[in-house]
C-alpha cells in the first residue's frame, strides 16, 4: 500500500472535526438523546412471522447464510468468464452480471453508438455464442447468477434459457435474478428503450412465463439502489421503490396473474450507505409496510408471497476518491448493516470501484469483507440481533411511518407510472442531489478524507494499482458477432424475428417464448430491440429539471 | 459572481446513463444566473454539435461516467469543428481519471471537474474561463 494514498506524512488536517454531530438522520427523523421504552410502539414480533420486522426466516441466518455476490463484468465474454472463475474459486457463492451499456440499451457492438463503449462497464452479450463463451465451464444449474438488466432484461434471459437448453440443465433447475425493473430506469439509471406501457407488458410477460418456466428464479428485482446515488434519502429509497411495486402488482392483476403466487417471486435491491442505524431500520422497515401491503390492500395470505426478500449493494455515492482506502472500512460497516438488516444477498463494493474496473486484489479484500463479517464477526449467529433495542425499534417505527408517506405523496400525485412520465420524480432527485451536495461541500456532511480530516500535502488518490481494460477486448467481441452473423442459418433468423414481431401485435401473448426462439437462432440483441421499436417506438425522456 | 446572460449546454453523449452529475451542475448553473439548455440522455456527438451551434450557446458541458470519455470528447470536437463550431468552449464532468485529462485537454477541452470537486468552484472555474 502506497504511502500516498493516505496522504503522507504527519502535516496538520486541513478540517478537523465538525462542532457537533447532528441530532437527526440524514432522513430528518429525530435522534434521541437515549432511547426509551416509551418511545417504542408495540412488540416488534417473531422473526419468521408477519409482518416480518425481524426478518422473514425464523433461523436467521442458521438456516442458509446470504449470497456472497460480487457484481463483475468487463471487456469480453472470456476476460469476464476468467475474472468469474477466479471469484468462485475463491470461496464467492453467486455470480453477479455487469453488462455493458450496448448490451442494456439494445445496440449491438457494431453500431455506430455502440461502438465507444463496448467492453466498458461490463460485459457485453449481443448473441447466444456470447452467453455461451460467459458460462463456460460453470455449472448453471449449480449457481445462482443474477443479471443487472433492465431494457434488455427479457432478450438476455432468453439467452440464458437458451445457453441452459443447449447445456442440457433443465429450465426448472435454474436460479438467479434479472433485475428487469424498467420503473426506475426511467427515475434514475437511464437504460430504458421503450415507452412506459409496452415495457410494463415486458415485464408481467417475463414474470409470468419465469413462475411456470423457471419456477425458482426471479424474474424482477425491484431497485432502489440507483435512486439512492442519484442523491434520495434512504426513506425516499424504500417509499419510490414499494410505489414501483405496487405498480408492477397492479400491472400483473391486470394480466391476469395470481398475486399469491407472483408476489413469492418479487425480490428487492437497495444500496446501504454510512448512517448505520437509518440502513438497519431502513430494512426492518420496509419489511413490514411490504408485507402489510400486500396483506391489507391485496388480500395476500400465503406467507411466502409477504416475505419481502431482498439484496443490497455497499458502496457506490458513499466511497470517495480521497483517501481510497478508507473505503475499505466504510464498505465494512455497511456490510455490517446490510446483515443486521437481514439481506439474502449482499455485493460489497472494491475500494476503487467507483472510479475504475477493480483490480483482482481490490476485488477480492471486497470479497474477504464479506468473509470476516461472516465467519469472524459472530452477528449472524442469532437472528435480529439488534430487535428490542428501543433505539432500534424506535427509528424502525419512525421510518415506518416516513416510507408510507412518500408511497402516499406518490399516489396523491397520480401513481408511480404518471409520476415518473411526467418526470415529477426525477426532478425531485436532482434537486436532492443538489441539496446534498452542497451539504457536502460546506462540510455539514462528514466526509472522512475529502471534507474533513484532509492532509495540507494529500496530492491526488492513489489507487494502488490500475485496472487497465484489455485494448483487443471489444474487438474478440465484435470479431465474434461478425462470425455468428456470417455463419448462422438466415431464415431461420428472419422466422423467428417475424414471428416476435407478429406477436408483439398481440397484447395477450407472451413475448418471451419468442424471444427464446430468436436466442437459439441467434439472433442479436439489437435485432430483438429494433423489431419491437419498429412497434413501439422509443420512451421520451422529460428533460426539464 | 453572476453568469446572467450566459447560455449553456450540458449534454450527455454516448449511452451513459448516470445524470446527477448533469443534473446538479445544470441547476447550479441556472442559480448562478445562467440559462441552461439540458439534452437528455444518449445524444450522439453529431447531435449535440449541432444543438450546441444551432443555440448559440457560450460553452458546452460533457457529462460522461461510463469510461468513454477519450472517444466521445474526440468525436464531439470533430462534429463542432465541422459545423463552425470549433470555437465554443468545452468542458468535461464525471468519472475521469488523472491519466486521462492530459489528452483531454490537449484535444481542446477548457475544464475537467470530478464528483469531488465542490459544487462552487466549478461555477466559479467555468466563470473565470469564460472570462
Amino acid at each position: 500500500m502506497s504511502d500516498s494514498a493516505h496522504g503522507g506524512g504527519g502535516k496538520a488536517d486541513v478540517a478537523a472535526a465538525p462542532a457537533m454531530p447532528s441530532s437527526m438522520t440524514p432522513s430528518g427523523i429525530e435522534i434521541p438523546q437515549v432511547a426509551t421504552a416509551d418511545m417504542v410502539q408495540g412488540d416488534p414480533g417473531s422473526p419468521g412471522e408477519y409482518p416480518f420486522t425481524r426478518g422473514i426466516f425464523p433461523n436467521g441466518y442458521r438456516g442458509r447464510l446470504w449470497t456472497i455476490r460480487q457484481y463483475s463484468g468487463f471487456g469480453s465474454a472470456e476476460e469476464t468468464n476468467q475474472r468469474y472463475r477466479f471469484l468462485l474459486d475463491r470461496g464467492q457463492t453467486g455470480l453477479s452480471v455487469a453488462l455493458d451499456l450496448p448490451t442494456q440499451c439494445g445496440y449491438d457492438p457494431i453500431d455506430a453508438m455502440a461502438r465507444p463503449e463496448v467492453g466498458k462497464v461490463g460485459v457485453s452479450i449481443a448473441t447466444l455464442a456470447d452467453m455461451e463463451t460467459l458460462f463456460d465451464g460453470i455449472d448453471l444449474a449449480g449457481i445462482s447468477t443474477s443479471f443487472t438488466i433492465n431494457g434488455t432484461a427479457p432478450m438476455i434471459y432468453a439467452m440464458y434459457l437458451a445457453a441452459a437448453d443447449k447445456k442440457g440443465v433443465p429450465r426448472e433447475s435454474l436460479t438467479g435474478t434479472i433485475q428487469n425493473d424498467i420503473l426506475k430506469e426511467y427515475v434514475a439509471r437511464g437504460t430504458w428503450i421503450f415507452p412506459v406501457r409496452p415495457s410494463l407488458r415486458l415485464i408481467a410477460d417475463s414474470i409470468l412465463f419465469s413462475n411456470d418456466a423457471t419456477p425458482r428464479f426471479n424474474p424482477i428485482s425491484i431497485a432502489g439502489a440507483h435512486v439512492r446515488d442519484a442523491g434520495s434519502t434512504a426513506v425516499e429509497e424504500m417509499g419510490f421503490t414499494l410505489a414501483n411495486g405496487l405498480a408492477y402488482v397492479d400491472e400483473m392483476l391486470r394480466r391476469g396473474g395470481d398475486v399469491n403466487r407472483f408476489a413469492k417471486r418479487l425480490s428487492f435491491f437497495f444500496y446501504v450507505h454510512m448512517d448505520f442505524f437509518e440502513e438497519i431500520c431502513k430494512f426492518r422497515a420496509g419489511r413490514r409496510v411490504w408485507a402489510k401491503l400486500l396483506h391489507e390492500r391485496y388480500g395476500v395470505t400465503d406467507p411466502k408471497a409477504l416475505m419481502f426478500r431482498f439484496g443490497v449493494v455497499c458502496g457506490g455515492s458513499s466511497l470517495t476518491a480521497a483517501q481510497p482506502y478508507n473505503n475499505i472500512v466504510r464498505v465494512g460497516i455497511e456490510n455490517m448493516a446490510a446483515v443486521f438488516g437481514g439481506a439474502q444477498s449482499i455485493f460489497t463494493c472494491a475500494y476503487d470501484e467507483a472510479f475504475q474496473i477493480p483490480t483482482e486484489f481490490s476485488a477480492e479484500t471486497a470479497l474477504r469483507t464479506q468473509q470476516v463479517v461472516a465467519y469472524e464477526s459472530g452477528i449472524s449467529k442469532t437472528v435480529d440481533p439488534l430487535g428490542g433495542s428501543y433505539y432500534v425499534e424506535y427509528l424502525t417505527d419512525q421510518m415506518d411511518l416516513e416510507i408510507t408517506k412518500v408511497i402516499a405523496e406518490i399516489e396523491d400525485y397520480g401513481g408511480a407510472e404518471k409520476a415518473i412520465e411526467d418526470g415529477y420524480l426525477q426532478s425531485r432527485i436532482a434537486k436532492r442531489a443538489l441539496e446534498r451536495k452542497l451539504q457536502t461541500d460546506a462540510g455539514e456532511r462528514v466526509v472522512v478524507g475529502q471534507n474533513h480530516f484532509r492532509h495540507e500535502d494529500e496530492g491526488a488518490s492513489d489507487f494502488g494499482e490500475v485496472f487497465k481494460l484489455d485494448e483487443e477486448a471489444a474487438g474478440q467481441t465484435i470479431e465474434r458477432f461478425n462470425k455468428v452473423r456470417a455463419t448462422r442459418d438466415g431464415a431461420a433468423v428472419t422466422q423467428s424475428l417475424q414471428r416476435l414481431s407478429d406477436a408483439a401485435l398481440r397484447d395477450d401473448d407472451n413475448l418471451i417464448p419468442y424471444m427464446i426462439d430468436c436466442a437459439h437462432a441467434h439472433v442479436s440483441i439489437g435485432e430483438m430491440v429494433g423489431a419491437l421499436k419498429d412497434h413501439w417506438g422509443e420512451f421520451q425522456e422529460p428533460v426539464g429539471l | 459572481m453572476s453568469l446572467a446572460g450566459k447560455r449553456f449546454l450540458i449534454a450527455k453523449p454516448g449511452l451513459d446513463g448516470h445524470d446527477v452529475g448533469a443534473k446538479v451542475i445544470a441547476l447550479a448553473l441556472r442559480d448562478a444566473g445562467a440559462e441552461i439548455i439540458y439534452t437528455g440522455l444518449r445524444k450522439a456527438p453529431d447531435f449535440i454539435a449541432k444543438v450546441a451551434v444551432e443555440e448559440d450557446v457560450d460553452a458546452v458541458g460533457l457529462s460522461i461516467l461510463s469510461g468513454s470519455h477519450l472517444e466521445l470528447v474526440a468525436e464531439t470536437v470533430r462534429q463542432l469543428r465541422a459545423l463552425d463550431g470549433g470555437a465554443i468552449p468545452l468542458f468535461v464532468g464525471g468519472t475521469i481519471p488523472t491519466d486521462d485529462q492530459a489528452a483531454l485537454k490537449d484535444a481542446g477541452v477548457l475544464g475537467i471537474f470530478t464528483a469531488d470537486m465542490k459544487i462552487d468552484d466549478v461555477v466559479a472555474a467555468i466563470d473565470a474561463a469564460l472570462s
